[in-house]
This record gives C-alpha cells, structure tokens and sequence, in this order.
C-alpha cells in the first residue's frame, strides 16, 4: 500500500518519525480500500440483480442476516485499533518531550511573516539574542533581533534558507510576525501552524542529505529539485509563492557552513565598524 | 373599474408570490435563488480552474473581467476562493437543502397545512435574500470580495481589505435567517404532526430536518457572535482575534492586542462542523425517501437510521477542533478529539450501509430521481472514508490544508450532497409544479456529471498525497514537490468546465417541462408519504390538503405481501 500511495503522489520520506506517519496513512487507506470495495461489489451486485425487470416483485423484508452488525462493529474495532495503538501514541512523541540543545538537538528559531521565512539561529553560544519589534527593519532586520545584547551578537538570521544537520534531532520553535502561517516540509512529514502571539516547538530528525535526496530524484521530473519549505495556511495574497528551501547537511559540512556563517557576520559587522568611523 | 381589478390583481401577485406566507412558494423562492446562487459560485470557481490550469495566462473570452491584461491577479484568486465557499454553502447548498426541500415537503409529509410560524418564515428568506445581496456587494467594493477564504482566519482577516466587512455583515443576515428557520421547522415537527404520525412513522426526511434544525439553532449562535467580535476587531479597535506585537508590512500594527487568533478557530469550527451534517442530513433523507420509493421496498434499518442521524448530531458538536490539529495541540486534547472523530465515522457507516442493504431483494427503478439517489451512495462513501486519516492527527501532518482535504469534503458536498439535491428536484418536480421532468434528458444529465465530477476530484487526492497546498494562486507551480502531479490541474479544469455544459440539459430540462411537460399525477411515482397521496399536483395554496390526513402506518409500505397493489399509503386505513 505504501508503494501505491507513493505512486499516487505521496513524496519519499526523509525523517526519522515520517514512517510512523505513512503507516498510518497506508492503515486508513486499508480500510478505505476495503470497505469500499465491499460496499462496491455489493451495490453493483445489486443494481445488477434487482432491476425491475429482472425483479418485478420487491421482497418486503430484504437482508435478514445481521452481518451489517457485524461489520459495523468490525469497523469501529479497527478504528480503535489505528486510534490507540498508533494515532495517539505517536502525536504523543510528536509534541510531548519536545528535544532541546540540553538532550542534544540543534535549535532554530523560524519567524514566519508576510510571504518570508525568517530563519534565527543562536550562534555558537546556543542563546537567541532578544527581540524586540521597535528594531523591526525589513531591510536589515527582519525580527528585531537587538545586537546590543549580548547573547545577539553571534546569532544571525537568514532567509528562506534553512540549513539543518542530518540524523540530529532538530527543535523548531515557530512563530509569527503578522497572520497565521503554516510551515510544511512534505518529504519529511512536518507540517505546523505559525500563530502570531505563540511560539510553537516542533521537531524531527533528517535521515536524508540533500545531496542523498537529489541522487534519488535522478531521471525523473522533479530532477535537480531539492527539498523545499512550504506555506499551508492561506496567508494573503503572496501565500503561492511563499516558498523556502531546506538544505540538509552531514555534520561535516553543516559545522563549516555555521563557520562560514560566522565569517559573513563579522565580514557586516567590520562594514559597519567601517561606515561609523567615516561618519 | 378595469383599473380597480388590475391594482386588485397586482396585489394579489406581490401577496401571493413575492411576500408570501405560503411555505410552498417561500420554498420555491429559496429553491430558485439557491439555484441561481450554486451556478453562480460554480462559475466562480470555472474560472479559478483556468488560472490553475493555465497560471498567468489570459482568460479567454472573460479576461476583460480581470482589467486590461485579462491575467486573475493573487488577490483576485482570494477573493474568488473565499466567495466560492461562502456561496456554495451559505448561500446555495444550505438554502437549497433546508430552505427550499424542507419548507417545501416538511409541512406536506407530516400532514400540516403550512409551517408553525409562516410570517417568520417569510422573514426568515428575505434575511437571506438581503444576505445574498450583501455578499454580492462585497465584489464592487473597493479590494474587492472578502479574500481570507471562506474560514476567514484573523489576525489575516481582520486586516483584510473592505470586502471582509461586507462578508461579515452578510454572515449575520445569514446566520439570523438560518436561525428563525430552524426554530420554524422544529416547531412544525414537533406541534403539526397529523394525527397517527408518531415519532417512528416519521419519513426519515423529516427526522434529517428535525436534527439538522437543532444543529442550526444550538451551533449557529457562536458563529454569529464570533463574526460580531470579528466586524469589532475591524471598526472599533478591539483585539478579541489579535495577539500585541504584529507587525504588518513592516510596520507595527496599532492595536491593543492581547486577543488570541485561535479562539476565532474555535469558535469558527464549533459551528462550521454540524455545518457539514446541516449538508448532508437533509441529503441523507431525500436519498431514503427516493430510494425506498424506486426500490419498492421499506428502507432497511429504518430505527437503526434514526438512532444513527440523531447521534451523530450530538456527536457533531464535540467532533470542531479535528479542523485545528495543526494549531499546536497538546497530545490530551488531541486525543479527545481524535476520538470522538473516530466515534462520529461510525454512524456514518450504519446509515451508509443501511442505504446500501436496502437494495436487496428490490424492484429497482432507474430514472433520473434514482440515478442521483444512487450516485450519491458511493460519492458519499468516498467522502466519509478519505475523512478518516484527516481525523487523526499524526496522518494530518501531511495530509492537512492539501489538495487531499479539498477532493475529500468536496465528495461529501458536491457530487455527495448536490447529488442528492439533484435527486430530490427529479423526484419532487412533478408534486411542486404538475408537470414530469423529460427522462432522457435527466439520465443525460446524470450519466455526464458523474463523470465529469469525478474527473474534477479524484485528482485531488493524488495532489494532496503529493502535499500540494490548497489556495496557491499557480496551482503549486512553484514548489519542487508538485512537479509530478502538477499535469492534473488541467484534466480537473478540463473535467470542470465539461462539467458546467452537462448542466445545460438540466437547465433546459427545468424550463421546458414547465412550460410544456408532461401533466403529473398527484401521485406520480406510485408513493407513500402524505405529499404524494393526500395533496394534489401542485397542493392547494395555503392549505395543502382538501381533507387533513390521519396516519396508520410507516412511511415506507411498499411490497407489503397481503398488500393487492405495491405501495400502501400512510394514510389508508
């Protein structure tokens, strides 16, 4: 079934808690598949047999078996089955002990906005410098970040890029600066609402580089494509275009990016340095 | 004297056609506005098609609508979508399945000569006649029709352009209408019953009524309120749906703040959910009554339907934040919800089967009442079914707010509900205006929009496994994960258009029977039920009935074995 559903669509899966999704997705689509074929062949069984002019004169009382009791109860059963033996439990892991730098994740902060992901990581000391929404500068300063903290100083925020290691688990704390927005990631079954007002964790783990990923895409349409940050929840009238890309790193070459990361911020730092002494 | 007559006939054409206290024409005026209504929003939504279909593209033929360059901007796609939602439920599904079928045959299957309260009947269509308008007035204004989807989600909608307030105002003309209905049919139900006709005689059209008037009543009011709350956000500088410190555009937005936008979800879905059994109960009891009159046979399961309707009734209102799984929900809430979601698809499934059951050992008519009635069996079941992984919040990851939501609860409307309606036209025609709907063209009808609807959102489920997001204005164009699937959106335009002309026998089928049809018996289709046996073709204004009918039996008589002929009416003694 799962191969039937990634025919029809359903785009491989790059994360550690996906499977646990799609096994989910391939029960329901068991049982769908099931009852209607059964209520299918039945009715065409039906339409077929009981015509009127196969049938002239209708039976009063029709079934009189209660196998209809039977099934309903069966379909229930099932239900309960996929309900708490796999649907509750593994929402559980999805939002319950949530992961944080302290048991080993990497924390970024994602700041969606009117039609733009803001991408905030804390730098090498592993603490966001605050914010503060009357430093908000849509050019320069997309969140209000306040440099004149300390814990600010190192951290840097970029856009629509987000860089993330793979096999590490990876805490999102996801919020909004103005409507409610939805970031979704479809290969690895991450989807969560952005509320302005709350900040939201969310989390997975990457079992998939990029590079890895782009091997598998060899041949087909979607070749060269990489992983992509989509909008789910209508946000106006740039909603179709608010689009991100995901890049995912082994250690090796994500530790260098955040180097060079580092490098770019003190490279802006020494132009400003530079533009206050000429003033 | 000629002039005292004519003013005297003039009159008498406003009293007894415009401001009617009649249910039967006040049916008639819901059924045809509706009517106009649901084209109108399904022409909103042909034109969508061709902006997904073909993105950035001139319009042929209707460019000039969208200015110079012919091309529908994002904005106008918003608009578009919101108002194709609003008017396909509000204003032409729901009207036509509660105001127009229920006014219409609620009085003539319980034996009453009209509804308990005419005048607030009256009152209750032209609130959603100016409703209706209202809406419409959202197109001229300036930014044009409300643009934050038919969900209208603050903090987006409440600093949407005018057209939201527009949107606002019509919700409350709606909902008010919605309201003096509801009380209206309930009333009737439960006082004008004929004598004899107890509860379990009730035609299970009635019974779909009877719950559908309590969902309307009980969940309409939040809905109500919250679009109060929401139309203060936008004029008076409140904050109920607004969080403090939003920054719009780049600039801070001037309000208190301190309100919460998922309280508008919560208050928005508490209704919207019964909203989706307000369309499908009375889509369920026109499908029974059509389908035990064309299988001459009683309805199999007759209790066990009614027991289901009404429980999932009651379990509509605690099933809403199913809708918002994806709005940071802790796992305790969630697993209420998705449990009591998991409870509600099983009386579904006992009607559903039961419908399926009661073809057993039948006669089966099939004309075009009956196609539809039939069409509607597994339509339905594919619209329950794909309903069960969006009730379950880890298969909603990634499944939600995709293509996969829009083809499963457009399958439970579209060719779910409106196929029922359609069954109930075909069937009731001949009662409401004397005259016999042409055959042929019926099954013409049937036969090209079941598989064109089908053409139009069976892909959907594969867009959305794919995880295309609804409401992009190219259609998922853009996005990497869209590529393979994206070739569908022009078959599902394609398949929409075709689907807008196989509507033209059935309008051509309406007018031309009314005109020079075939003149119906008062009991065309050989039924049980009061309409068809104690009330002429069409019933006698303002009464009904020439004599007020006693019941004896249940609604469903047919093929009674001592019986001489094959139907037994409720009213024979």
């Amino acid at each position: 079934m799962l191969d039937l559903l990634r025919k029809y669509g359903l785009p491989l899966n790059a994360s550690s808690h996906g499977s646990a999704v799609d096994e989910i997705m391939v029960l329901f689509h068991w049982l769908m598949l099931f009852l209607f074929i059964g209520w299918g062949l039945f009715f065409i069984y039906t339409l077929f047999r009981f015509r009127a002019s196969k049938n002239p004169k209708a039976d009063y009382t029709g079934v009189k078996s209660h196998f209809s009791s039977g099934l309903e109860v069966a379909v229930a059963v099932i239900e309960f089955v996929i309900l708490i033996g796999f649907a509750i439990p593994i929402w559980a892991t999805r939002v319950n002990d949530v992961p944080n730098s302290a048991t080993g994740a990497e924390e970024i902060r994602v700041i969606a906005q009117q039609f733009a992901w803001n991408i905030h990581y804390p730098g090498p000391d592993g603490i966001y410098g605050s914010l503060d929404i009357n430093l908000v500068d849509e050019a320069d300063n997309p969140i209000g970040l306040d440099r004149t903290d300390p814990n600010g100083v190192d951290d840097f925020v970029i856009i629509n890029q987000l860089h993330i290691p793979v096999n590490k688990p990876i805490r999102i704390d996801l919020s909004s600066k103005d409507v409610i927005h939805s970031f979704f990631l479809p290969e690895f079954r991450v989807k969560q609402d952005a509320v302005p007002g709350m900040s939201i964790p969310l989390w997975f783990e990457a079992t998939m580089t990029t590079d890895e990923f782009l091997k598998t895409t060899v041949g087909s349409e979607r070749e060269g494509k990489g992983f992509e940050i989509a909008c789910a929840q209508l946000c106006g009238l740039g909603h179709y275009r608010m689009k991100g890309y995901l890049t995912v790193h082994d250690q090796d070459s994500y530790d260098s990016w955040l180097v060079e990361q580092q490098e770019i911020l003190k490279e802006e730092g020494d132009e400003d340095d530079w533009g206050d002494d000429g003033w | 004297m000629s002039g005292h007559t004519e003013t005297h006939q003039e009159e008498s054409f406003w009293r007894k056609y415009i401001f009617s206290i009649d249910h039967k024409i006040i049916g008639l005026q819901y059924g045809l506005t509706a009517l106009v209504f649901l084209f109108f929003g399904f022409c909103l939504m042909m034109m969508m098609r061709w902006q997904l279909a073909y993105p950035e593209q001139p319009m042929p033929w209707f460019g000039w609508l969208f200015g110079e360059s012919g091309i529908m901007l994002p904005e106008m796609y918003n608009s578009l979508g919101a108002m194709h939602g609003t008017i396909m439920i509000f204003l032409g599904v729901v009207p036509l399945a509660v105001g127009a079928f229920g006014n219409y045959f609620v009085p003539l299957q319980i034996g009453a000569p009209d509804m308990a309260f005419p005048k607030l009947n009256m009152a209750s269509y032209w609130c959603y006649f100016a409703g209706g308008i209202v809406m419409m007035v959202g197109f001229f204004v300036p930014g044009g029709a409300a643009n934050s989807g038919w969900t209208s989600y603050p903090p987006l909608a409440d600093i949407a352009t005018t057209g939201q307030t527009v949107w606002l105002f019509g919700m409350v003309l709606l909902i008010t209408s919605s309201l003096l209905g509801s009380i209206n049919t309930i009333t009737t139900i439960i006082q004008l019953r004929a004598k004899g006709l107890t509860w379990m005689r009730l035609p299970f059209f009635v019974w779909a009524q009877l719950v559908t008037g309590f969902l309307l009543l009980l969940a309409f009011p939040p809905l109500e309120a919250a679009g109060v709350l929401q139309l203060m956000d936008r004029l008076l500088g409140t904050s109920f749906f607004l969080p403090s410190g939003l920054v719009v555009s780049g600039e801070i937005l001037n309000v208190s703040g301190g309100g919460s936008p998922l309280l508008w979800q919560h208050m928005f879905w508490f209704l919207a959910h019964p909203e989706v059994y307000v369309l499908i109960l009375p889509a369920m009891g026109i499908v029974a009554e059509v389908l035990a009159n064309n299988t001459r046979k009683p309805l199999w399961g007759y209790k066990s339907i009614v027991y289901a309707s009404t429980f999932l009734g009651f379990m509509s209102f605690i099933v809403w934040a199913h809708h918002m799984f994806m709005t940071g929900m802790g796992a305790t809430i969630s697993a209420f919800f998705q449990t009591t979601t998991m409870i509600i698809s099983v009386p579904s499934v006992v009607i559903l089967t039961a419908m399926f059951i009661s073809l057993w050992g039948a006669s089966i008519r099939y004309n075009s009442a009956m196609l539809f009635a039939l069409g509607f069996l597994p339509m339905f079941g594919i619209g329950g079914l794909t309903g069960l992984p969006l009730g379950i919040a880890a298969s909603d990851i990634h499944l939600h707010d995709t293509y996969y939501v829009i083809g499963h609860f457009h399958y439970v409307v579209a060719p779910g509900t409106i196929f029922a309606l359609f069954a109930g036209i075909y069937y009731w025609f001949p009662k409401m205006t004397g005259k016999v709907l042409n055959e042929t063209l019926g099954k013409i009808h049937f036969w090209l929009s079941m598989i064109f609807i089908n053409g139009i959102f069976m892909p959907m489920f594969v867009q959305g496994l794919a995880g295309i997001s609804r409401r992009l204005w190219d259609g998922g164009a853009s996005y990497a994960h869209a590529t393979e699937t994206l070739w569908l959106n022009e078959v599902m335009s394609a398949s929409a258009w075709l689907l807008g002309l196989a509507q033209i026998p059935f309008i051509y089928n309406l007018i031309k029977s009314m005109k020079s049809g075939e003149k119906a018996e008062s009991n065309h289709w050989q039924a049980t039920t009061l309409e068809w046996t104690d009330a002429p073709s069409p019933p006698l204004p303002h009464r009904n009935f020439e004599i007020i009918p006693e019941v004896y039996r249940g609604p469903y008589e047919y093929s009674v074995p001592s019986a001489d002929k094959d139907f037994t009416p409720q009213s024979e003694a």
